[in-house]
Formats: C-alpha cells, structure tokens, sequence
C-alpha cells in the first residue's frame, strides 16, 4: 500500500441542543508519503474538523462519526482505543495550530514543553532530551537557542513560538504533520520564513505534510495535491499545477476569482484636503524605579505627516506592532497624541470632547474585527442608528428609513435590521459595521484592516464595496492593512511604516512596482511571493 | 413614511399583554418560556406573593363585610366602635368576641375571611396549652403565645419579599452605579473606590444593628437603610469587572467614534452586557436579602416583637420542640420560597443571553442558530 494516510467517506455530525450539523459529509483523500497535501476553503468549511478527526481530538461524544474510515498506515484510526491513539498522536501524527499564543503553556519553559513528548514517547533520559531538544530548536532555525531552553512563552516573538511549536511536532520525526493555518496570526514577512522552513524539513525528513489554509498564495507554493472543501463537502480535488491552470468546479473558479484586484478608483482632480497630519507622536512612558519615573518612552507613532484628500485613500503598511492603528486612532483624537492635526481646515488637536462631537459626524471609523466591532446586545437597527440619534438627525421614521437605507447600499437586506449581530457572517458584521459608519455621511474614514479578519472571496467584496461606496460620496480613506493585496487594490498612496516611523511613502505604483527601501522590497517580496528576504531588516 | 421603510418591516406588530413588542423582546420571552422550571416557578411565586398582598383579605380577625341595620360596613378598612352595633365601648368592635356576633347577627349578616385570625390575634379558646397542635380551627396550630400559624406564615411571606425584593433593588442600583464608575473610568479613581470598598466590607454588620437595636427600636426602614449600607457591595465586583473588560472593546471604540459621551456608553454599551454576569447575581442577593432578615428575626434583632416573620416562626420552632409543626412550617416555607426566586432567576438569565438559542421561534419557522443562513439577497456570493 503506498498511501501513508487514507481517508474514505469520512462524516462528522455536531449534535447540540437537538438539532444535527452536518459539519463534514463524505470527504476521501489519500496521502502518500513525503508528498504535501492541502485542504483548502473558507471558515466553516470543515477542513480544521477534518484535520482534527484524523487524530479522534474533536469534542465526543458531541461530535459523532455515522461513518467513514481513517487508515493511518493500515491502522483504523475511527473508533481506535486511546492507547491506539495515543501511540499515533505527537509521535507518528503530530500537528500545529493556528494560534501560537495560546497553542503553548505559558507556565512551563521551551525545553519543558518539548523534553514532554520526548518522555512521552521515546523515554529519553533528562540529558538525552536536552540534547535533542537543542538540535530540535537548531533545526527550526530558533536564534541562540541554549538560551532560549530556560525562556517562557511570552518572551518570544509570534514567529519564533510557532518555531517551537513546530520543533515540538517535529521531535519524534513523525511521518505526518498536519499544520492547521500555521501561519494565518503571523506576519506576513514571517509568515513566508515559516513556510521556507516547514518545506526544508519536510524535505529534510521525507514526511508527508496536511496542510490547512485558507490562503490559496500559500497552497501554489506548498501543496502537491489540493482538495478544496465547501460546506463539508469536497468539491474538486487535483494537483496543484491541473487544479490552478483549470479549475473545473464552479466554487473553486470563484475562490482563484476572488483574489482582491481591481485598481483605486481615478481620484477627482484638484480635491480638497481633508484631513492634513504634520508630526503626529504617540509615546506611552516606561515607568521604572520606586518613585515610577518615567525613564523612557515607547515610540508607537513618532513624527509622521499624512495628508488625506477627497476621494483618495492613503494606504498604511506595516507589520504588526508598527503603529498603524495607533495612528488612525490619534488622527480621529481617539487618542491622545502631539502634533497637529487640521481636519477641514481647523486644528482640531487638543479640543475637548463636547467640542469635537459635531465633528465626529464627519469622522468614522470601521474597525477589523467585525466579532468585536457590534455591540452584541444591540439589533443591528439599533447599532446603525445610534450615531443618527447622538447626532439629533432626522425623525423616528425617518431614521429608520435612513437605516434600511444604509443596509441596503452595503448590500443587506433591510429586515434584517432587527436581528442581532451574531445572526450574521463574519462578511455580513463587517457590512453592517460599513453602514454605521457611512449613515452618518461622513467625509473621512479610517479603516482600520477591515478585511483581514474576513475570508477570501468577501475580502474581496468588501474592497469592491469600499471602492463603490467612496466613488459615490466622495470620502477620503485612512486604509490601515498588513495586506499588501488590498491595499494595491484600493489606494493611490501608500506609507509604508515600521516601529513608528515612515519607510517609505509615495504614490501606490511606485511603492510596488520600484521600492526605494529594503524593508520595503522584503515586505512585498514576503506578502505577494511568500518569499523570505533575507535583510536585516526583517525580524525573525 | 417612506417606502423603503414601509416594506422592511413585513412582520405584523407583535403585542405582549397588550404592549407593543420587538422581536427582540419577543425572543426573550421565547427563551424564558423554554425553561419550563423557571416559567412554572414565576406562575407559582406570583400566585403565592399575589395572594399575600392582600393577606388582610385572606387572614384576618375582622370581617370583609358587616350588614347591619340596613346599612353596609367594611371593617377591614374602617375602624368602628362597638357602640356602632348597639355594643357598650367606645372601642374597636372585637368582632371575634360571640358578644359582638351576637349583636351583628341579630340584626344582619357577617362576610368572614377564609382564616379567621390576623397575625397577631390570639385564640383564647385554645382546649390545649399553646403551642397548640394543628386542628380545623387552627390549620398549622398555634405558636406559643396563642396566635394563628397559618394567618403570620401569610404576613410573614409578604413582609419577607416585600423587604428582600426593596433590599435588592436598591442594592442592585448603588452596587450597578458604583461598579460601572469604577471599571469605566479605572485607574486612580477604581483603585481609591476599592481600598475604601475593603475598609467599608471589614465593618461588622451584626455589631452594628446590635447597637442600633440599643438606641432606636429598629423597624422595616431602619432594618432597610442599614442592610442597605453593606449589601450593595456585593454587585460591584461583578460589574466592575465586566465594565473593565469592555471599556476597550471595538464597539465602545466605535460609539466614542460616533460622538457618544461617557454616561451614554455605559448605559447604552457597557451596562447591557454587564447585564447577565447583574442578572445571575440578583436572585442570589434576593435571596441573601431574605435570609439576612430572616436570620436578624431569628436572633431578636430584627423586626419589633410581634411583627409576623419567617425568622421568629423559626425560633419558636427551636425553643418549642415539642411542637414541631413550627419549625417544619417556617422551613418549609423558606425552602419553597428561596428555590423559586433561584428557578426563576436562572429562566430571566437565560432570557438576557443572547447567544441561547431554544427551538424555534414560533411564527418564524426558522430556528435562529448562530450559523443563520446569511440574509444577504445582494451578497449572495458571500
């Protein structure tokens, strides 16, 4: 038998509360040994309830197989007993996760959690698994890795715990390693590191991989074979080169169709500026000593000039951790800043709260995390016609006009205006977030990634939306984004930043197509080739 | 109206007793219904506080309705002398006294409540010493001085809720207010509110109502105001932790973008998810209010002597236990009582979360699960 991982009509039902979802219906595929295989589709498509059956981790008895077959090396893994299982599990199957923030203890040292599997399954000794603990953290590329033994999860980087997660899973040489978005909270310059490595260790070991994404940029460059999941169900299944040149199934021709493209609208000649920002700082004092005196500052904006006009959208670039939001934020005065600040002609940097409310009409903002952004226990009529009340503008009935207005310019339908936001996609929160903001009228908004918490085919509509929404009120946009994709397809001017400062600025063409800087080749190098460039200016 | 707005609403307008409802409202009553423990519970403790509202009617030693000589008289509203029925004092007519029957009697007629006893009359025509064992006369016996069981278990009850359910509102809104200050605005002034919180809770209760006990003769309101005091921190915690929490949640980012002030935030944004961690408590402080009287009765330092109460019932169930009918009556009573203020406070929590989902509505057909199907008609590729 050459398949190392076969599965056959696998089903998963939820069972809660009385009614059954029907999470994974009928899904089969095989993997061979050394070869990488990608399960690809949008959240909720049940290909992380796949990946997680292979190893029986789901929720039982909640969770329930009515059939199909899982054969791990002629092993039926459905069904199997724990001690089965657990002879599979962290030794010949491991697997990594998404969150590398919570995916390790944070009360246990690195060498701790991976001396763990190492006792586990090969009874090493203290010493022996010292020993190739350290190889371990060597192999992932971990920097100054004796030192890193003692370290706790908090005081690595993003990237360099899910190096050690991936060091955990790799200690046992595993013949399967199933990598669940292993790189979807990571940066994107970092995220095109992990990838390099995990292909030079599958290489390395000869093992097969499963990898788990949402992002078709990293299937084309990773995966052999492709199985594209939708609804449970998977739909096409091909390798990577048959499936990209010619998609048969009509799901997957949207998902490569969805890709955000397009070009920013033309923006109108000679448009007035809105808002102009000269010198913006953003420093949060470091307090030390008994007496807490301030001994340094935290640089989170330091000294940057923007200039938004009608029409337009300025892109902000950045890694996370680069103060992009911080920005938007003080340029809104929702947080405390120096530097002036002119919106429609009046310095509006330093006026108190009651001063600014009139304002704050023709200010907005649309947050990323659609899930955070609504109220929870307001109904979405309520959520969108708060600021219409705050404001004093129009009647009861003409407000809730102006509501199922709003709803329907961001493409919802009006009666749904009294449900509440959890009724409602992820796609649909961030419309109704989109119309809280645009029923106000206003003239400058910030968004603040709105996209990137989103699946790929409604990123894609949502930039559609934007762009139609900003042609047809004329609005200037503060875009903030780490993806460069989106920002390519909605701004005419780019700043990219890093650790408070501006890299680079200038119109969004020349930004990608002749990058004056380093940081700014790596940045765009890692985000539209997942290529890792190896500068100093990128961390690891 | 516009047409827009005219078509976005297909739904009729709901109605609830009589009131016009949202569907919001309207799915809330949906989910304290589906808790069937906490729904019955509700119809039980209505019935049962409804009824001892008006305990005058049920248990008194006074009757409903006098006729007399051609005319009507309402004695539990007035107070008329016994000369009024030709009687010799110029006191309240005694109508339990045969004398005074007699009288009425001769020359009309007499509505009696159901239990002829207030809380405080005495049956003199006891043919065994008090406490006097349940009988037809006396349902749940006599307590030791000769007073009717059942007539001070119904002003017991009433007296009971009434004073839990004032202590819990009042509590609920010093503690909502004090909680929502502190985790709203944080920093210097939640840390100052919580030192004083800590020196405030280290004051003994107890010592205090004792002394308090010494220098007035402590009633429902001096009772109240005191409790008061030292209860409403009990909610502080809960609240300001929550509003802690949410004070940097987008959607609070959000409104303080759209223009909205401070006071607006917390009542519109915070409070309301601040609101089940509030509404679990709540029958637990109820009930908490209940008991702390119930056990300042037991001890002697609650209500005046004589008042009706679950407390004093409970120490003379202790004092006489040769008469159980006393003990098991008061303990009875407060088991039944305090588990269905906590059923029914578990059905209101469940109605206030808008994440549980139970069946469908009825009406929609459609079960409002969280993976909805999308209501997007021009999204429809999402």
């Amino acid at each position: 038998m050459s398949e190392l991982l076969s599965v056959r009509d696998l089903s998963v039902d939820f069972r809660l509360s009385g009614s059954t979802m029907h999470a994974v219906r009928s899904v089969s595929f095989d993997i061979r040994p050394g070869e990488t295989m990608a399960l690809v589709g949008e959240s909720g498509s049940g290909k992380s309830v796949t990946a997680l059956s292979i190893l029986q981790l789901l929720p039982y008895p909640v969770a329930d197989h009515p059939g199909g077959s899982i054969r791990f090396k002629g092993t039926e893994l459905v069904g199997a007993d724990e001690k089965t299982l657990r002879e599979v599990r962290g030794d010949r199957i491991s697997m990594i996760f998404q969150e590398p923030m919570t995916s390790l203890n944070p009360l246990h040292s690195i060498e701790k959690q991976i001396n763990e599997t190492l006792f586990l399954h090969k009874g090493l000794t203290r010493a022996a698994a010292r020993k190739r603990t350290l190889e371990l953290l060597r192999l992932v590329g971990l920097p100054e890795a004796e030192k890193r033994l003692a370290a706790y999860p908090h005081e690595l980087s993003g990237g360099q715990r899910q190096r050690v997660m991936i060091a955990m899973a790799l200690a046992n040489e595993p013949d399967l390693l199933i990598a669940d978005e292993p790189t979807t909270a990571l940066d994107v310059t970092i995220q095109a590191q992990i990838l390099e490595l995990l292909k030079d260790l599958q290489r390395r070991f000869g093992m097969a991989l499963l990898l788990i994404t949402h992002d078709l940029g990293i299937v084309r460059k990773m995966a052999d074979h492709v199985c594209v999941m939708n609804h449970g169900e998977i739909v096409e299944k091909g390798t990577n080169a048959a499936l990209f040149a010619g998609p048969k199934h009509p799901y997957t021709q949207r998902l490569l169709a969805a890709e955000p493209k397009g070009n920013p609208a033309p923006p109108p000649a000679n448009a007035a500026d809105v808002m102009t920002a000269r010198d913006i700082k953003v420093h949060f004092p470091i307090k030390k000593g008994l007496l807490r005196r301030t001994v340094d500052y935290v640089r989170a904006v330091d000294g940057i000039d923007v200039t938004v006009r009608e029409g337009h959208t300025v892109g902000v670039v950045g890694e996370s951790g680069s103060g992009k939001t911080t920005l938007g934020l003080a340029l809104l005065r929702l947080h405390a800043s120096q530097g002036a600040i002119r919106f429609d002609g009046k310095d509006i940097q330093g006026w108190q709260a009651a001063k600014m409310r009139p304002l704050r009409r023709e200010m907005q903002v649309v947050f990323q995390d659609p899930y955070g952004s609504l109220s929870p226990r307001l109904s979405v009529a309520q959520i969108i016609g708060e600021g219409l009340k705050i404001h004093g503008i129009g009647s009861g009935k003409e407000r809730e006009a102006m509501i199922a207005k709003s709803l329907e310019e961001v493409g919802l339908d009006s009666s749904s205006r009294n449900r509440y936001p959890h009724e409602f996609s992820g796609g649909q929160r961030q419309r109704i977030a989109i119309a809280r903001a645009m029923v106000l009228k206003p003239r400058f908004v910030v968004l603040d990634e709105p996209t990137s918490a989103l699946d790929m085919s409604v990123q894609a509509q949502i930039v559609d939306l934007l762009r139609d929404l900003q042609v047809r009120h004329n609005l200037a946009y503060l875009f903030i984004s780490h993806d460069l994709k989106v920002v390519r397809a909605l701004s005419n001017d780019v700043l990219v930043m890093k650790d408070g400062k501006v890299v680079e600025s200038g119109p969004t063409r020349q930004i990608f197509e002749a990058p004056q800087q380093a940081y700014t080749r790596a940045l765009i190098a890692a985000a539209l080739n997942l290529v890792a460039v190896k500068t100093g200016d990128v961390r690891m | 109206m516009s047409t827009s707005s005219a078509t976005a609403s297909p739904l009729p307008q709901d109605r609830f007793l009589g009131m016009k409802i949202t569907p919001i409202t309207r799915r809330r009553l949906h989910n304290f219904k589906a808790n069937r423990r906490g729904f019955w519970s509700l119809w039980i403790f209505l019935i049962l506080f409804t009824l001892s509202l008006f305990a005058e009617f049920i248990a008194n030693d006074k009757p409903l309705l006098v006729r007399y000589d051609g005319n009507f008289y309402a004695p539990v509203f007035t107070v008329y002398p016994e000369t009024t029925f030709g009687g010799e004092f110029e006191t309240q007519a005694d109508y339990r006294d045969p004398f005074v029957q007699d009288l009425i009697n001769e020359k009309g007629w007499m509505v009696w409540p159901p239990i002829r006893y207030s809380y405080r009359t005495i049956n003199y025509n006891l043919s065994v010493p008090a406490p006097a064992p349940p009988s037809a006369e006396n349902w749940l016996g006599t307590d030791d001085q000769g007073r009717d069981v059942v007539a001070r278990l119904i002003y017991g009850f009433r007296i009971s809720i009434l004073f839990g359910l004032t202590l819990t509102i009042l509590s609920s809104i010093v503690g909502i207010a004090a909680g929502a200050v502190q985790g709203y605005f944080g920093g210097t002034t939640d840390l100052l509110f919580q030192r004083f919180i800590e020196v405030w809770s280290g004051l003994p209760t107890l010592y205090l109502l004792i002394i308090l006990a010494s220098i007035v003769e402590p009633n429902f309101w001096w009772l109240l105001g005191l409790l008061l005091l030292f209860s409403w921190m009990s909610l502080v915690g809960v609240v300001r932790a929550e509003f802690l929490r949410a004070r940097n949640f987008d959607y609070v980012r959000a409104a303080r973008a759209l223009g909205a002030g401070d006071a607006l935030i917390m009542f519109r944004h915070v409070l309301p998810n601040a609101m089940v961690a509030t509404l679990t408590f709540m029958p637990f402080i109820l009930n908490g209010s209940i008991t702390t009287l119930t056990a300042l009765d037991f001890l002697g330092f609650g209500l005046p002597p004589g008042s009706p109460s679950l407390g004093e019932l409970l120490a003379q169930g202790k004092a006489n236990l040769q008469a159980p009918w006393l003990g098991l009556t008061a303990f009875f009573t407060l088991a039944i009582m305090l588990s269905l203020l906590i059923f029914i406070g578990e059905a209101v929590r469940d109605a206030f979360d808008p994440r549980k989902t139970v069946g469908p509505l009825p009406g929609t057909g459609s079960a409002l699960k969280p993976s909805a199907k999308p209501v997007a008609k021009k999204a429809a590729a999402e």
